[in-house]
């Protein structure tokens, strides 16, 4: 289905390359001459930017907004007699769209960017084990929390500007604009306690090689920690809504 | 006459439908607001490692972010068409606005405006100010005119380039995601563009122009002389790019064939 409209796969592509592009001026101004920021040197910063977009691809779906649909449109009824897991099936529908993206679209796309930009790719083949690790991590989390998003439709009934909200949170709070160590310390302490810097910031990091020793363990037991302390919340709410189910019409 | 007469009944009817649902309404200002903080706090936490971005400080960049806003509001209130392929040629909708007795464009942009995207300009202006205050900026008394040429010629930029990006639904019915991309490039606008190299400075000036939509026109207000020559361009620009568009929205409707029954 997605590779039906070629134009549109290649086109993507391009765009994706220009944002880099211009990504990459943008630092290296911003950068101005300084060997590094935060530890992190301009092309370190370059390829993280590279990274954390296309891993982007993979983890990143919209099924908060089509639970949400479905809950409004009374659609949920039909499947919850269906003889599956209404939330895993949704799940394995991400993690299919998230998988094709990633072999069709991030690592053409990579290619072609690093033939264009000076980009640095670790040489050792456990950084990639982690990456792959990490992204996984990243595609579980982001899920989890699309999965509670689209549940609290059965709450909300009308819960648009939540995705939206959860939307800005997660670009920001992720790490995909903007390491978390650029921020000042007392917001890096906050964010420390929320989940979000697992989708992005911790896998680009580690393909950037910018987590040394400990700190790359930290960093995938804090994937680890959050990715099973989030299931907790969607269980719980999915019972709830269950009982209290209002199908509106349908 | 009669299209400013169409254009106050739909406003009325449009203002009516959305205060049925206020509770929408505020969360929709307040996720507005959301978007537009990221792109501050962006700016923020760079300065927060960095004292100037290719010769301009924080003050000037957080200016060049408030400008933008103002005609970017304008454009996301009346051009609300990034949806106009799937909603209006894969669905059929278009037979329905050509029986209208205004032109085609005309009539989508009626039906499909947000002017609750107009409270974007508000906090574009108050962070304009807030900068401006921190700059010592002087405002002479035809400043403010000139800052509605240029918001207006911002605004036609954008609209001239999405108009033209929806045209492209007559020729190829295929769904594009060309759209939501376009909007991440729009961005690159607001930087200065002495930071990019010559390739995407010319695209970001004469193909995709969105440098006047943020840096040029600011670099007027801000007084930064070697630019004012882009920045008298704006309106020119803006109604170039536009009439271009209408045109290639004339020819697209000509090729309309309608989709399915």
């Amino acid at each position: 289905m997605m590779l039906a409209y070629r134009t549109n796969y290649y086109t993507g592509i391009i765009i994706y390359s220009i944002n880099i592009g211009a990504y990459y001026f943008l630092w290296t101004a911003i950068y101005g001459g300084k060997s590094d920021i935060e530890g992190l040197s301009v092309i370190q910063m370059v390829t993280y930017i590279a990274v954390a977009w296309m891993a982007r691809a993979f983890y990143f779906n919209n099924i908060d907004r089509e639970i949400a649909q479905e809950i409004k449109e009374g659609k949920v009824a039909v499947e919850m007699i269906r003889p599956y897991s209404y939330l895993g099936m949704k799940t394995m529908q991400g993690l299919g769209e998230g998988l094709f993206r990633l072999f069709f679209f991030s690592v053409p796309g990579m290619f072609i960017v690093s033939l264009i930009f000076p980009l640095s790719f670790a040489a050792n083949l456990s950084t990639w084990l982690f990456f792959g690790l990490s992204i996984i991590f990243s595609f579980i989390i982001n899920t989890q929390i699309n999965l509670i998003t689209g549940v609290l439709t059965f709450f909300f009934f009308n819960n648009d500007g939540l995705i939206r909200a959860k939307r800005v949170i997660i670009d920001l709070f992720s790490g995909l604009l903007l390491p978390i160590s650029f921020y000042p310390i007392w917001a890096q302490d906050v964010m420390a306690f929320f989940p979000f810097q697992a989708i992005s910031y911790i896998p680009s990091m580690i393909f950037t090689n910018g987590f040394q020793g400990n700190a790359l363990y930290d960093a995938i037991m804090f994937q680890l920690m959050w990715s099973v302390l989030l299931l907790i919340p969607i269980f719980v709410l999915w019972r709830v809504a269950k009982k209290r189910l209002v199908v509106q019409g349908g | 006459m009669f299209y400013v007469s169409m254009f106050g009944q739909y406003i009325g009817q449009y203002i009516k439908t959305r205060l049925q649902y206020r509770t929408d309404l505020v969360v929709e200002f307040l996720s507005d607001l959301m978007f537009q903080a990221v792109n501050l706090i962006f700016i923020l936490v760079v300065f927060g490692h960095t004292q100037l971005l290719a010769g301009w400080n924080r003050e000037e960049i957080i200016f060049i972010y408030g400008f933008f806003l103002v005609p970017y509001a304008l454009f996301s209130s009346f051009f609300n068409i990034w949806d106009f392929n799937d909603r209006y040629i894969v669905k059929g909708e278009m037979d329905r606005i050509l029986t209208r007795p205004i032109h085609s464009l005309f009539q989508v942009i009626l039906e499909r405006m947000e002017l609750e995207s107009l409270f974007g300009a508000i906090t574009g202006i108050a962070i304009m100010f807030y900068a401006g205050a921190q700059l010592d900026l002087s405002l002479s008394w035809y400043d403010p005119l000139l800052f509605i040429v240029m918001v207006i010629g911002g605004a036609l930029v954008y609209g001239g380039i999405f108009v033209m990006l929806a045209s492209i639904g007559f020729w190829a019915d295929a769904k594009t995601a060309i759209m939501p991309m376009m909007y991440n490039i729009g961005n690159y606008g607001r930087y200065p563009v002495d930071i990019y190299n010559g390739v995407i400075r010319f695209i970001l000036t004469w193909i995709l122009p969105f440098a006047f939509v943020g840096v040029y026109p600011s670099a007027y207000f801000l007084g930064r002389e070697e630019w004012y020559g882009y920045a008298f361009l704006t309106p020119i620009v803006g109604i170039v790019f536009f009439m271009l568009a209408i045109f290639v929205w004339n020819t697209g409707v000509k090729r309309y064939r309608g989709a399915g029954n």
